[in-house]
This record gives structure tokens, C-alpha cells and sequence, in this order.
């Protein structure tokens, strides 16, 4: 016991009591954390959408052959995508809405592209727990609002994709979209 | 005595006591589950339950091995090689039943095993530790369970994944990203079906691990009993023949109905939609989860807002970490505790009609009365555990375990 170092060592004694022990013991821990949390990025990161994953995020498609009255269904990221060219009675329900009244108060306006009005293009994934609710068909139920009605949990949504009854917290998502040109339609 | 002895050991006992000496593993075994490990002399057949679940963790893992061995983790072949293992591979159908079935028979004990200890009060001063190890195994378990459903990738595996992972998103700010983390992409899609594989492999071993931690934790106070008072040395024999012998009848009782379900009505608690291939694009008509999850599907349900429902879900099972504090009680066998001992079998009886009421669509009557079995759950848990704990008169205690008995 006798050659063991003091506890005290004389190496740099600071005001407060610290050694340069101490100082380089407190920069191992640091830089071990820091180390640690570097690495432990990139294996969280590694879970999110891989780049081959995202690729696939943009797609094309045309509306020649839509009919006023008719859907289509698109499939972008692995989602459905509805398709409605609305007739004009549709068009004037979803207009003619007081927004104030909503969950998710949006106006029709918003929810389509300026000289598009008829065309009404949304995620058809129920925003309360992800499934596909009904309506693009002409035998499906579509609900007492006219748009689409989720057999799930029963949510509700409107010819303009909003929610109107059920669980749902949020309108139907409309992707981000442009119109190459007056038929053809880019999601993503 | 060693002098004496040594000359007639056998050359096995030799050996054996070279090894030994080097790495005392029989020793250290001895010790956990052998003679060294005293038990109260009163224990009766609920407490089989824990080396049921310990023996169905086994009985998983070698079963998912072999399983693994001809599963393919991509969306256009597992259905497939499920098929396959079940049709061409020697045995596979065996090894899928067992598998899918020990699921479940796994839940049962272990919920055997928890309503157990919320009846003799086994989660009290000193075992809290060992309880709040036992909520992590049952999370652990559940989230293992939930990933291996999704493997087949049939329609209910697909939809359950979708809907279950949806929950995360209603968390405010950060929900959408956890979810397509989770996703490894915009919905549930090969990325999701390689690390839920991945994880579902890794979990069990996990599961192994935390049981190690809740024999250690169990080792410091040893087992309560059916009476819950503090059992003396001379109340206690050794686990190993007396409970070791015990286990084993337990685990062959419990295999007869295990195997008769296995061989002779091995789809009984699964669901029939999952023989469809997983389609993106079509939801059943209703989704419902595994039995072992319907209570808590209940009580999701139970509640119009997605957060709170989500909230309450989880919370149904978090709350149980401080029910050790919740229950004011310091008497911890209901057999003493006359008012808690008839809200124990009300609150058994609320769990089944969670269950039942989770399996229906969420409308009508199922709806009114999962929304009521829903409020009592945390009505007992928040309000009666603390509550009768001080308002309860409890019957007085046996001196000791041998007391009970003789009445001497």
C-alpha cells in the first residue's frame, strides 16, 4: 500500500479540487457519448425510407379516358391514390359548405387546382388508423355525405375527401401534384 | 472427509468436479432452480405457471428456428413459403401449428401468471422490481407476437400492421415520422416485412435475457405464497425435487390441452382472412386483432379521439409498473382481503368482457359496453387500489404458513 498513488494526486490540483485525472476522465466519457450517439444515427437513419424506396415517390398518369362521373385508383407509394372527376351537383356539395362547420375546416378551393375544379385527387387512406375506405366504386357505399365511407371504424368523408362523421381526425390527404398537362397528372 | 472419499470417486465424478472448479455451472444451477433455492412449502398450482411460460418460451424459439429456416422475408414470396412449409416441407406443418398455437398458449400462462399476482399481491414491497421486469417481458412479448403475425403476409397480417403501426401516428409533432421509421417507407411494404422478421428473431432472445433479471430479481425475497406472509426457513423445501417434480406435472397438464388444440383444431384462434394473400389496395371488412389483444383493441376503441384512445391503450398496460404504490394495501394475499377479493373477480370478469367485446364491430351494444368495461379497468386500477387499501378491513393473518394448518 505503501507505493500506491496518493488518492490526491499533485498532477495540476485546481481551485475546486480537480485533477488532470479528473479532466481526462470527463473527456474519455465525452467523447465516448458523442462517439456513441454518432454512431447510433446511422443505424436509426438506416431504418428510414431507403434511397431506391424514395425513387419510386413520383408518378405519371394520364386522365384522358376519365369521364365526368367516373374514378380511378393510381397506386404511389405503395397507397391508393382516388381519382374523381366530380359531376357538377358533387362540385356544388363540396362548394357549398360552410368551412366554419368542419373538423377540418378546408375549402374545396384548396383541395384542387385552379381550372382543374372537377378533377378532386386524394390519398385514399383514412386518416384515423390507414385503411382504404369505399366509394371508388359505383356499387360501394360512399357514405351520407356523397364521398367515401371507411368500413373500418366508420368515418365519414365528403365529395371534396373531408371528414364529415367517425373518428377520423383530418380530411382525406391530397398528395402534392401538378398537371404536366391538361391530361396528364405527376404525383410526388 | 475428502482424503476418505477420494479414492472411490469415479472417474465421471472426477471429472466432473475438475469442470466444476473451473466453471460451476451445476453449482450455479443448483442455486437458481435446484436444492439451494428454498420455496414456501404452501404453493399451489397457479404458481406453475411461470416455468409454463419459461418452458412455451422454449418451445417458440426452437420451433421459429426451424421455421426460419424455410421462411422468405419478401412480400412476393412469404405468403408463398408459408404455403410451402405448410404442404412440402417434412414436418412443416407441425412446426407452423406448434408455433402459431404456442403463441397463444404462451399468453395464456402468462396471463395465468399475472392475474396470479395481482390476486396474493406478488407485485408488493419487496418484489416491485421483479413485478416491473414481469410488464416489461409482457411488452416484450406482445410487441414479438405482433411482429410475427405480420410475417405470413396474409390480409390480416397486412392490415394489422397497418392499422397497429398507424396508431403511432397519432402522436402530436413527431407521429408521422416514427411511422415511416418504422415503415422504412409510405406504407407497411418489404421494407417493413424484412425488419419486423429481423426484430421478431432478436426479441425472444431479449425476452430470455429479461427472465434472467426476473429469476435474480425473484432469488432476494424468494416466492410469495398463497398466504402472502414472509414464509420462515423452517415453511420453505428445496424447489429441486419438491417444485421441480410439481413443474413437470404442470407442463404435461397444460401440453394435453396445448397439443389437443395443435392437432385437432389448429386454425381455432387464428383468423381465416389471413389465408388471403396481403392486398394493399383492399381492407377487410373487420379487422381484428390476435385474442391475446382484443382487451386492449377494446379499449382503444372505446374512445371517439385518436390520441386519447391511443393513449389509454397503452396506458391500460403502463399503469401497471405503479400499481405496486397504487395498491394502499400492505396485506398481499386476497384471501385476507374480503372487498378486494370480490373486485379482483369483477375485474377478471371485466377483462373477459373487454375481450369479447374487442372481437365485435364497434357499434351498438359491443360499443356501450366496451366503453363501460373500458372505464372500469382504470376506475379499479386509479381509484379502488388505493381507495379499499385504506378503507378495507383485513382478516387477521396466520403467524405462520405451518400455523395455517395445525392452528398451533
Amino acid at each position: 500500500m505503501a507505493n500506491t498513488a496518493p488518492a490526491h494526486s499533485m498532477h495540476g490540483d485546481g481551485a475546486d479540487g480537480d485533477t488532470r485525472r479528473d479532466f481526462l476522465l470527463h473527456m474519455t466519457i465525452a467523447t465516448g457519448v458523442v462517439g456513441t450517439a454518432m454512431m447510433v444515427w446511422p443505424l436509426v437513419d438506416s431504418m428510414n425510407p431507403a434511397a431506391d424506396t424514395l425513387s419510386l415517390s413520383t408518378i405519371e398518369f394520364s386522365i384522358a379516358g376519365l369521364k365526368e362521373g367516373q374514378d380511378i385508383t393510381v397506386v404511389w407509394r405503395g397507397k391508393p391514390v382516388f381519382v374523381r372527376y366530380r359531376t357538377p351537383e358533387e362540385l356544388k356539395s363540396a362548394q357549398d359548405v360552410d368551412v366554419k362547420d368542419l373538423r377540418d375546416p378546408q375549402t374545396d378551393a384548396s383541395r384542387v387546382k385552379k381550372g382543374h375544379d372537377a378533377i378532386l385527387i386524394v390519398v385514399g387512406v383514412c386518416t384515423h388508423l390507414g385503411c382504404i375506405p369505399l366509394g371508388q366504386k359505383a356499387t360501394d357505399p360512399r357514405g351520407e355525405f356523397g364521398g367515401w365511407f371507411c368500413p373500418c371504424h366508420g368515418s365519414q368523408y365528403d365529395a371534396s375527401g373531408r371528414i364529415r362523421k367517425g373518428p377520423a381526425p383530418a380530411n382525406l390527404e391530397v398528395p402534392p401534384y401538378t398537371f404536366v398537362n391538361d391530361t396528364t397528372v405527376r404525383i410526388g | 472427509m475428502a482424503t476418505a472419499s477420494t479414492a472411490q470417486k469415479s472417474t465421471w465424478r472426477k471429472i466432473y468436479e475438475w469442470h466444476e472448479s473451473r466453471l460451476p455451472i451445476v453449482t450455479y444451477l443448483d442455486h437458481v432452480v435446484g436444492t439451494k433455492y428454498p420455496a414456501p412449502r404452501n404453493l399451489n398450482y397457479f404458481w406453475n405457471f411461470g416455468f409454463i411460460a419459461g418452458f412455451m418460451l422454449l418451445v417458440m424459439i426452437l420451433t421459429g428456428v426451424f421455421l426460419a429456416m424455410n421462411y422468405t422475408p419478401h412480400v412476393t414470396l412469404a405468403f408463398d413459403s408459408v404455403e410451402r412449409i405448410m404442404r412440402d416441407v417434412n414436418y412443416g406443418w407441425l412446426m407452423r401449428y406448434l408455433h402459431m398455437n404456442g403463441a397463444s398458449f404462451f399468453f395464456i400462462a402468462v396471463y395465468i401468471h399475472i392475474f396470479r399476482g395481482l390476486y396474493y399481491g406478488s407485485y408488493k414491497a419487496p418484489r416491485e422490481v421483479l413485478w416491473w421486469i414481469g410488464v416489461l417481458l409482457l411488452l416484450a412479448m406482445m410487441a414479438t407476437a405482433f411482429m410475427g403475425y405480420v410475417l405470413p403476409w396474409g390480409q390480416m397480417s397486412f392490415w394489422g400492421a397497418t392499422v397497429i403501426t398507424n396508431l403511432f401516428s397519432a402522436l402530436p409533432v413527431v407521429g408521422k415520422s416514427i411511422v415511416t421509421l418504422l415503415w422504412g417507407g409510405f406504407s407497411v411494404d418489404n421494407p417493413t416485412l424484412n425488419r419486423f422478421f429481423a426484430l421478431h428473431f432478436l426479441l425472444p432472445f431479449v425476452i430470455v435475457g429479461l427472465i434472467v433479471l426476473h429469476i435474480w430479481a425473484l432469488h432476494l425475497p424468494g416466492s410469495n405464497n398463497p398466504l402472502g406472509i414472509e414464509a420462515t426457513p423452517a415453511d420453505k423445501v428445496p424447489f429441486h425435487p419438491y417444485y421441480t417434480i410439481k413443474d413437470t406435472f404442470g407442463v404435461g397438464a397444460f401440453l394435453l390441452v396445448y397439443f389437443a388444440v395443435v392437432f385437432w383444431a389448429p386454425n381455432m384462434l387464428g383468423d381465416a382472412d389471413n389465408y388471403i394473400p396481403a392486398n394493399p389496395l383492399v381492407t377487410p371488412a373487420h379487422i381484428v386483432p390476435e385474442w391475446y389483444f382484443l382487451p386492449f383493441y377494446a379499449i382503444l376503441r372505446a374512445i371517439p379521439n385518436k390520441l386519447i384512445g391511443v393513449l389509454a391503450m397503452f396506458g391500460s398496460i403502463l399503469v401497471l409498473f405503479v400499481l405496486p404504490w397504487l395498491d394502499t394495501s400492505r396485506i398481499r394475499s386476497a384471501t385476507f382481503r374480503p372487498v378486494y377479493r370480490v373486485l379482483f373477480w369483477v375485474f377478471v370478469a371485466d377483462c373477459a368482457l373487454l375481450t369479447w367485446c374487442g372481437a365485435q364491430l364497434p357499434e351498438g351494444l359491443p360499443l356501450v359496453l366496451g366503453r363501460v368495461g373500458a372505464a372500469w379497468y382504470f376506475f379499479h386500477m386509479l381509484i379502488l387500489m388505493p381507495v379499499v387499501g385504506w378503507l378495507e378491513t383485513p382478516k387477521p393473518l396466520p403467524a405462520s404458513i405451518s400455523q395455517s394448518v395445525t392452528g398451533g
